[in-house]
């Protein structure tokens, strides 16, 4: 059974192998890049504003809301990092609606190097708005016989991160794709719509979760 | 019972029991949080956007432990590691 689109290889090399994760992802990038390059060509400052940066304009400005309203100040220095992060997952599931296409956050490799992204950046961020010094002090925080449960719990969290979205999306098309077998008139229909819903809340969730990391990370306690 | 037999038999028994019991919990955990979130809505509509906030976040983490699980019984039934060792000796050898 077709566990992840890692196993569709469209190219091999000796083992570098182009499978239908990554050319999927190229594709969402060409795609999302040449969009934003195109609308943000000739921005309005006043005056009648066209739709399409209007729209960009809503979604940068909720997502640069969001970040500050879950308590990481100076949200403009990270709604790069983290409007990125949403923007690729959501699109990505999103995208399920089109016939034939395969969510490439359904694949483990792709969930992970997400995952793997949000545990460098939080130190990354955390050591550039704290000092190396204090942010690793904070690792002894409440005692210092914390500190091995403090780093099990780094590594854990990245495991979930990883778990949670390929968990949600893979069992989502893997869902549709048994009952389509089943009862495959109205049924099937529902689980995708079901699908399309999850998607989007699993992309709000992993940017919330790594924004309330970085805020954990970069939270200066006041002597 | 020889042993490609045990293990696809000890597989399927275990894939159906961990999505059985492993989605007890995270059901009540999550309609115990659905019931606080909406007892405080009711108590404070003004911060209904923080509480439904917090609430789909806290969902999410409830629902990856069910996830854990599912992908454990996935991975038993589709991608089992063992049976595929078991069958790849068992037609090379």
């Amino acid at each position: 059974m077709h566990l992840s689109p890692d196993e569709l290889v469209y190219w091999r090399y000796g083992f570098v192998a182009l499978n239908s994760t990554i050319v999927t992802t190229w594709a969402l990038m060409l795609v999302m890049t040449i969009g934003a390059m195109l609308i943000t060509r000739n921005l309005a400052a006043e005056g009648p504003i066209s739709r399409w940066q209007g729209f960009l304009e809503i979604v940068v400005t909720t997502i640069q809301k969001q970040i500050e309203e879950v308590g990481l100040h100076e949200p403009k220095k990270y709604v790069g990092y983290i409007g990125t992060l949403f923007l690729f997952i959501a699109v990505s599931n999103i995208c399920s609606i089109v016939p034939g296409y395969e969510a490439p956050t359904g694949s483990l490799s792709t969930t992970s190097a997400l995952a793997i992204s949000v545990f460098v950046a939080v130190p990354f961020f955390g050591i550039e708005k704290q000092g190396l010094a204090r942010y690793l002090r904070s690792y002894l925080k409440p005692t210092f016989v914390m500190l091995p449960f403090n780093i099990i719990s780094e590594i854990s969290r990245t495991f979930a991160l990883a778990i949670r979205l390929f968990g949600n999306i893979m069992s989502g098309t893997m869902i549709v794709g048994i009952l389509l077998t089943i009862t495959p008139f109205i049924f099937p229909i529902f689980m995708d719509l079901l699908g399309l819903l999850t998607g989007m809340v699993q992309a709000y969730i992993f940017s919330i979760l790594a924004t309330v990391y970085i805020a954990a990370a970069t939270r200066t306690r006041e002597a | 019972m020889d042993s490609t037999t045990l293990i696809a038999v000890v597989s399927i028994i275990t894939a159906g029991v961990t999505i059985g019991l492993g989605s007890i919990a995270p059901a009540l955990g999550e309609g115990r949080a659905v019931s606080t979130a909406l007892t405080s809505l009711a108590q404070q509509p003004d911060a209904a956007s923080t509480i439904t906030r917090t609430l789909f976040v806290g969902l999410a983490m409830i629902e990856s432990i069910a996830i854990y699980c599912l992908v454990i019984s996935m991975i038993l039934i589709f991608a089992n590691p063992f049976w595929n060792h078991f069958i790849a000796q068992t037609t090379g050898g």
